[in-house]
């Protein structure tokens, strides 16, 4: 007789608290290629569910609602990404949706929300063709690819005016291909002359002959990369073959802590990063980047890299649109979502509104991060911007 | 240069993919997971202290075992059955390695770091990881060969390998030479595994790469023939490393095939002759 009360008594409560919940989609890496990346990304999603369930949910017009996560495992696969989110649309109702990791993945998903009219926080996703196909529905946080290297070229003029030849070698991906693309023309209008543009395929292991292609070029600095895996076996043989480059600076795979496996290799190699967890932003909305920090390690015993802190940030977004629309509704949120103009833990957050480039960010900074050694270990320090920055770069590196 | 060595190590994985068909006419689909199960064992080797090198020799004779375990559970009963059906039990058996190792290790990069030297030589440059893997390499082959051609047990191999019937008139236990010859072909799949994890970072499923690239050597080389595999392998290195400079780099595999595809065409048996 007791039991029965209590189940119904449960029963109850669980029907109270499904009424009261805003579900939120995305699909993870949990397996394939993009795997450290996307579960990265996820850690930083949860934390932010946690934190806003922790503080009783997010307010809406007078309501509070908590944060429910749905999401499924997408093999780091094209085909898999259209049919989980259109099975997260259609089939589990969720309210709003988060892209998975990657661009290439992101831009699959990107079709479906469109197609389904479900507003979507991209964040992992840097690529800008994304955002110029006329889509209403997607809306990215982080800095595009058109940006991504762009303060690398700066930093290396700075550093080393006389230096002329560069080489610009990237994964044959989307988003790789973009950010090098963009690199080269930044850079030929800064004044370089870029001796080596050359992709290489993703599933590349021996890039043997590619560097000796870039000894034979004669380039002083190398910048490209793509994502972790290749980036983490190509700065291990730039480093075995002894090529003499003054500045590494690559893609993704140094702005990991995993990064620092490759011991000496590491050394001296940098990275734009979306986010450090030394930055000084001063939110208007949110944890502080210390605050974050700190609850990361807390959570996870890691300190954060920037694609937990993408997804952290893809999350308060999504509340502070919600919060301003005050509804849950597809429009309304979009329409906050389009006026959004906030510095986060993260950075800068503006959204374009140009029908050409819809969704677009604008509002996000890079920073330069370099592989250092202090006292025997390895670190990653800020270089750049200068008045960020947390030790000085390291120039010529070898 | 370069293409010369790591071509060594392609042609060592390439060997125990055609000394297990040669032997017993079964294409092994779990040849690439077993590398991959070859890098992973090195790594554990070298987790627990040992040096890369040193760590050779346990995973050789873990491969060995582990090949006749798995030619004793997977491979036996179906030996004499039509050759989907030992295709379809060695893909099952690869699809059970790599889901234990996705389990374990998930598909994350793992990468083994230790000291390694660099030599240049007129403008090559070397690194001490691919000279020893590729002398690694050479002395395997030969080991094999002394196996196969100086010892009766090898002999033993390539009589069943010849007449399987024949050999058995002749009183030889087949069913014992084709586990053996199994565990042999494993061993050297899992050695090439972890040589090639000496000088590559890699993840569970690195092995369908090197899989591929041991089908092509085999074949290129004749299927079946051991010494054809080796040279298939140093031909695949060659043209990785030498068609580079000229073209984009995403293009080598295009023309790695169309070479393939060509060489087929005018040497149907391969370069060297199969065994057959």
């Amino acid at each position: 007789m007791k039991k029965s009360w209590l189940m119904l008594l449960l029963a109850a409560a669980l029907g109270l608290a499904q009424a009261q919940t805003v579900t939120i989609g995305l699909t993870v890496s949990k397996t394939g290629k993009y795997n450290v990346e996307s579960v990265n990304q996820l850690n930083g999603i949860k934390l932010w569910q946690d934190w806003v369930n922790g503080q009783g949910g997010v307010q809406v017009g007078g309501k509070r609602y908590k944060v429910e996560l749905k999401y499924y495992d997408d093999e780091s696969k094209a085909q898999r990404v259209q049919q989980l989110y259109s099975r997260l649309i259609s089939q589990d109702k969720v309210d709003f949706l988060i892209s998975p990791y990657s661009s290439g993945l992101t831009a699959k998903a990107a079709i479906i929300s469109e197609q389904y009219g479900k507003v979507m926080v991209a964040t992992g996703a840097a690529s800008d063709s994304i955002f110029k196909l006329g889509y209403e529905n997607v809306f990215q946080i982080y800095t595009p690819a058109s940006r991504y290297l762009t303060s690398t070229v700066d930093m290396l003029k700075a550093a080393d005016p006389a230096l002329k030849k560069i080489a610009v070698v990237y994964e044959d991906s989307k988003f790789a291909k973009a950010v090098a693309t963009a690199a080269r023309d930044y850079a030929q209008k800064a004044g370089f002359d870029v001796v080596l543009f050359e992709g290489y395929p993703p599933s590349t292991t021996d890039f043997g002959p590619i560097i000796n292609k870039i000894k034979a070029s004669g380039a002083g600095a190398l910048v490209g990369g793509g994502h972790y895996a290749d980036g983490a076996t190509f700065a291990r043989q730039l480093f075995e073959q002894k090529a003499p480059l003054k500045m590494i600076a690559l893609l993704v795979a140094p702005a990991s802590d995993e990064f620092a496996q490759l011991g000496e290799a590491a050394l001296g190699v940098a990275a734009p990063s979306q986010w450090e967890p030394l930055v000084k932003y001063s939110p208007d909305f949110g944890p502080t980047p210390q605050e974050f920090t700190e609850m990361y390690r807390k959570a996870y015993g890691k300190t954060p890299a920037y694609r937990a802190a993408g997804g952290f940030a893809a999350g308060l977004v999504l509340q502070k649109a919600m919060m301003e629309a005050g509804s849950l509704d597809g429009a309304k949120v979009r329409a906050a979502l389009d006026k959004m103009d906030l510095t986060l833990f993260f950075g800068g957050i503006r959204f374009s509104t140009d029908p050409a480039s819809h969704g677009l960010q604008l509002g996000h900074e890079m920073v330069q991060i370099q592989w250092q050694k202090k006292g025997g270990q390895m670190v990653k320090e800020i270089v750049w911007p200068l008045a960020a920055k947390t030790a000085d770069l390291i120039y010529p590196i070898r | 240069m370069d293409g010369l060595l790591i071509g060594l190590v392609y042609g060592l994985a390439a060997i125990g993919l055609t000394l297990i068909f040669g032997v017993m006419d079964v294409v092994n689909l779990a040849h690439g997971a077993i590398i991959a199960l070859g890098m992973f064992f090195l790594y554990l080797f070298f987790g627990a202290g040992l040096h890369p090198y040193l760590s050779l020799l346990p995973v050789a004779i873990v491969g060995f075992f582990l090949g006749v375990i798995v030619y004793q559970i997977a491979v036996r009963r179906i030996i004499n059955g039509p050759p989907l059906m030992s295709l379809l039990a060695t893909f099952a058996v690869s699809m059970i390695i790599v889901g234990i190792g996705t389990a374990l290790w998930s598909t994350s990069p793992y990468n083994i770091n230790f000291k390694v030297v660099t030599y240049t030589l007129g403008g090559y440059t070397v690194t001490s990881a691919r000279l020893v893997s590729a002398v690694a390499a050479v002395l395997v082959t030969f080991g094999l060969y002394f196996f196969l051609y100086r010892t009766v047990l090898g002999k033993a191999v390539r009589a069943v390998a010849n007449n399987r019937e024949a050999a058995e008139l002749m009183g030889i236990p087949s069913q014992q030479i084709l586990a053996i010859s199994f565990g042999i072909g494993t061993m050297l799949a899992m050695l090439s595994g972890a040589l090639i994890a000496t000088l590559f970072p890699f993840t569970i499923l690195s092995g369908g790469v090197y899989e591929l690239k041991s089908f092509v050597a085999s074949v290129l080389g004749g299927l079946g023939n051991p010494t054809g595999a080796l040279l298939g392998g140093i031909i695949l290195g060659l043209i990785e490393g030498s068609v580079a400079p000229f073209i984009q780099v995403s293009w080598t595999n295009v023309i790695e095939f169309v070479i393939f595809v060509l060489i087929l065409l005018f040497f149907p048996t391969g370069l060297f002759g199969g065994r057959r």
